[in-house]
């Protein structure tokens, strides 16, 4: 029985927050303002479904702005890095 | 005493003064309930001012001083709540014809990471076009869920000398939506026998022809099992669905999940899909979505089991779990596996291996974080002993610039000890 799709786009879901990319400007302002290096700040992996979809590389920062139950909007980074340990693994 | 003229005015006051003081659920909350108390009395600048101030001083009161240990806090709150948990591993959650693991049983798959829930569940919710009407909502459940040939057959027998026979039920084949000449098609796709064709005296059987070579008594097992599990429609892994009606809407509730399959499905809204296994919502929707998904599977089981823990240590919980990209368990192969320090990871499980294996390597531990130095004896790097004063020295011989009590500069200590605090399960 052939069966149309959709076109679906997982940004939109609900369970997932907005993300930005961060420009070159802003990243090293974030960094300043926090006195770290990247990669002390949480990480996403390079085969992230959402980092594809933003088309972001390793290195850059993303912003992250989700809703939060106790601050009503609350901003996390995090950033882009290759996973060596687990090549691969997805794909359910 | 300046009374405020306009809204506009109080909300250039709220603006000025409180924007980007106070979270924005605060600042939000706070301008609503000014503006109905503005209506109802009025309000004077000085007024709003004190409240601002009131707000600001009590906001600040309340955030985490630095230093403080929030992850053993966090542990700790979640853990002895959750040895209160009754043990009763199954519970009907809502939906009567499902079995749902829940309390500490899934509370441990959940910290664990397992890849795949014991009772997987889906939730579906349905596009405009389908959610109001329930003849509707049947129809994409039938696209979901998943049918085989067992589903709607009366009997599967096969014997060397009369081949397979399948006798259908016409009622299930209504039910389901499917004809006979549909399960004939999926028959003929398993290339178990040469001819497929429906019975000439009864309707509702289909038959077929094995191939000789296939004649073997301990085949024919075999060739039952195949025949009864192919798949003649839906998506796979979905056993059942139940409709279930929330609020005006109908929803779908299955059994098993899917997600990258049903989101595919027209008539279903891919935005609000769930499912409680967590590994595909990070394989599918990203870590992120995970962490969400996280937070709200260990906030619906303390929930259910009438616990009340303050959701950011969940957060917590689900922020070191996702730190690194990926989900990791809360265990030996996760958390407490990955620390930097020796002795912390140590102290956890498998002392003995854990110190050889570091031994081996040369590894070095600055005792930075808080396991390593109560192993030792020190004062742990939490609240006040996270302060370290350093002094410069200053040579008497030369005029000193500076007052001579000397620069003291207060330091805080490493903040990835913080971070990587034991989380119990």
């Amino acid at each position: 029985m052939p069966q149309k799709t959709h076109h679906i786009n997982i940004l939109e879901h609900e369970l997932v927050p907005k993300h930005e990319k961060l420009t070159p400007q802003e990243a090293v302002q974030l960094l300043k303002q926090l006195g770290i290096k990247p990669a002390q700040l949480p990480w996403i992996t390079i085969d992230d479904p959402v980092v594809k979809a933003l088309k972001a590389k390793p290195g850059d920062i993303i912003r992250i702005i989700r809703k939060s139950p106790t601050a009503g909007e609350s901003i996390a980074y995090r950033y882009v890095v290759v996973d060596t340990l687990q090549p691969k693994k997805r794909g359910v | 005493m300046t009374k405020i003229k306009s809204i506009k005015q109080l909300t250039g006051l709220l603006e000025e003064h409180l924007k980007g003081k106070v979270s924005t659920k605060i600042y939000n909350d706070a301008l609503e309930k000014l503006k109905e108390k503005y209506k109802e009395y009025g309000l004077s600048v000085e007024e709003v001012l004190d409240i601002v101030n009131e707000i600001i001083n009590r906001y600040t009161s309340s955030q985490v001083d630095p230093g403080e240990p929030v992850g053993t806090v966090a542990a700790q709150s979640i853990g002895e709540p959750s040895t209160q948990m009754t043990l009763r591993t199954f519970h009907y959650a809502g939906v009567r014809e499902f079995n749902v693991t829940l309390g500490l049983p899934r509370l441990i798959e959940i910290v664990d990471a397992r890849k795949k829930p014991s009772t997987p569940i889906m939730w579906i919710y349905l596009d405009e076009e389908h959610k109001y009407d329930e003849e509707k909502a049947k129809e994409v459940a039938r696209r979901i869920e998943m049918t085989t040939i067992e589903n709607v057959a009366v009997e599967i027998d096969a014997t060397p000398y009369e081949g397979a026979v399948i006798r259908l039920d016409p009622v299930m084949l209504a039910d389901k939506g499917i004809t006979v000449d549909d399960v004939i098609n999926v028959l003929k796709k398993l290339k178990i026998g040469k001819n497929v064709y429906k019975d000439p005296e009864e309707e509702y059987t289909v038959r077929v022809e094995l191939k000789q070579e296939k004649i073997d008594y301990t085949k024919i097992e075999k060739i039952k099992s195949k025949i009864a599990s192919a798949t003649i429609k839906g998506i796979k892994g979905i056993k059942k669905i139940i409709i279930q009606k929330q609020g005006d809407e109908y929803v779908l509730v299955a059994e098993g999940s899917n997600l990258s399959g049903v989101l595919k499905v027209p008539g279903v809204d891919y935005r609000r899909v769930y499912t409680n296994n967590i590994a595909e919502i990070e394989a599918m929707l990203g870590i992120e979505a995970a962490r969400q998904a996280i937070i709200k599977e260990i906030k619906g089981v303390l929930d259910e089991q009438g616990l009340d823990v303050d959701i950011r240590h969940i957060m917590l919980l689900a922020d070191i779990m996702t730190w690194t990209g990926r989900v990791r368990q809360v265990g030996r192969m996760g958390i407490s596996g990955e620390k930097a320090s020796v002795l912390a990871r140590a102290a956890f499980e498998m002392t003995v291996p854990k110190l050889a294996d570091a031994a081996a390597s040369g590894e070095t531990d600055p005792l930075v974080g808080v396991t390593e130095n109560v192993i030792i004896g020190q004062p742990v790097p939490v609240g006040t002993g996270i302060v370290n004063i350093y002094m410069t020295y200053i040579n008497k011989e030369e005029e000193p610039e500076t007052p001579l009590e000397g620069e003291i500069s207060i330091s805080m200590g490493n903040e990835e000890s913080g971070e990587k605090q034991d989380s119990e399960e």
